[in-house]
């Protein structure tokens, strides 16, 4: 019996003893990529986590907060033909409009907002492009947000 | 009732006229062919075969290596569908050569045979492996217990308790599905579906203690929340495996777990 036979693999015989021994130890399984500070940045915290769960709650409400304003603004009592300053004036004075325009615009705005932002990470391809991109979408984003906010919150209906 | 019987008058071995004798067909393969040591692009180089259509794609790739063109290169191993070597593009989808009848691809057609995508094509239809294997290896695909002792028992679990990850234990490594996945193609940062199969099988698995790790590992900016759900690892996969509910299930462990 040849136990000690083994093949370039190191496989012994079926029925015969330990291949590896001591002196010829088994071929060392390196460990996986450790992920520590210097491998390649792996986001910590739950900010996609949160991020994707926005995108799914936002949805839902947009739903009823875009559907809505869409009925009162261009089907209900006359339509878009009854749109005018007096009209925006006239919802404006009321708290519960101002805060369903505001809600509708910071949730718009950044649902919208993520949704391209996923859309550059799948389809820029270098690493610029992205910083570009993104650095155009945070500004529109963030700009309208600020101005949209400002409007509905000083708004003068006795403005000349 | 409605059981197709052999009219006698066929079966009394006049064939029926137009009935070829012979059941091989005339097929046009064109495969993607690349070679970094002849030409820097790759080209698309048309072989005729006459082949029987309840032949595999894999047969008529071996029929052309032997017989047509010894350099035309691709992996294969067990050629039954179990090892996952010779996943390629055949018509446009990620499918094993060694599960695809010719018959149901349309062989009146050109059949385009190429590598799949996203990795980085070595010589035609290899591909090379590693950044889907380094995925594969970042989830950790193994039974990790906080118990160091050697166990003195085998690990018991229910049945319901392995039916749980039932689905994502046939995965075969082929890499069909993070091939065909849209995401991935655009800069192969993202860990994959085939990654996340295989974190998912242990993360359900009773008898895991490291579920919170891996989790946390697929919580990654591009981990499981840069699937956008297009079911093309789902169409993919060969073994039939549900890949997109796999991956929705980790998202919805993640978002439990935190909250």
């Amino acid at each position: 019996m040849s136990t000690s036979e083994k093949t370039a693999a190191g496989v012994g015989p079926v029925e015969g003893g330990a291949v590896y021994t001591v002196d010829n130890p088994a071929p060392f399984i390196e460990a996986p990529r450790k992920r520590t500070k210097k491998t390649p940045k792996s986001t910590r915290g739950n900010f996609e986590l949160a991020a994707w769960l926005f995108m799914r709650l936002s949805g839902v409400v947009l739903v009823v907060l875009v559907l809505g304003h869409l009925l009162i603004q261009l089907v209900l009592d006359g339509g878009v033909s009854k749109i005018g300053f007096a009209f925006v004036a006239g919802r404006w004075a009321s708290p519960f409009w101002q805060v369903w325009d505001l809600l509708m615009l910071w949730l718009a705005m950044l649902h919208g907002a993520n949704g391209l932002r996923t859309v550059i990470n799948d389809y820029a391809e270098r690493a610029n492009t992205r910083l570009w991109l993104k650095g155009l979408l945070y500004t529109a984003t963030v700009f309208t947000i600020l101005l949209g906010t400002l409007v509905i919150f000083t708004f003068d209906p006795n403005i000349r | 009732m409605a059981t197709p019987v052999l009219d006698k008058s066929d079966a009394a071995g006049k064939p029926e006229p137009g009935f070829a004798d012979s059941p091989y067909i005339t097929v046009t393969f064109r495969i993607r062919r690349f070679n970094p040591e002849v030409a820097a692009e790759a080209s698309w180089e048309d072989f005729q075969l006459e082949i029987d259509p309840k032949e595999r794609v894999l047969d008529a790739l071996h029929k052309i290596k032997w017989d047509l063109d010894g350099t035309l290169t691709f992996r294969r191993s067990c050629a039954h569908g179990i090892c996952g070597s010779d996943a390629m593009r055949i018509n446009g989808k990620n499918r094993l050569a060694c599960k695809t009848l010719i018959k149901d691809i349309n062989p009146e057609k050109p059949i385009t045979v190429e590598a799949i995508k996203g990795l980085t094509v070595l010589k035609d239809l290899v591909v090379d492996m590693e950044p889907f294997f380094q995925a594969y290896r970042d989830v950790m695909p193994f039974l990790i217990t906080k118990d160091t002792n050697e166990p003195t028992r085998e690990r018991l679990q229910t049945a319901e308790d392995r039916e749980r990850f039932d689905d994502t234990t046939k995965c075969i490594l082929c890499a069909a599905c993070t091939t065909s996945c849209p995401v991935f193609w655009n800069d192969g940062q993202y860990f994959g579906p085939a990654a996340i199969v295989n974190a998912h099988r242990f993360i359900f698995d009773s008898r895991d203690e490291a579920g919170e790790q891996r989790l946390e590992i697929l919580n990654d900016r591009d981990g499981v929340w840069r699937c956008r759900t297009t079911f093309n690892c789902t169409d993919a996969c060969p073994r039939g495996i549900e890949v997109t509910k796999a991956i929705a299930e980790v998202k919805r462990a993640l978002i439990t777990r935190r909250y």
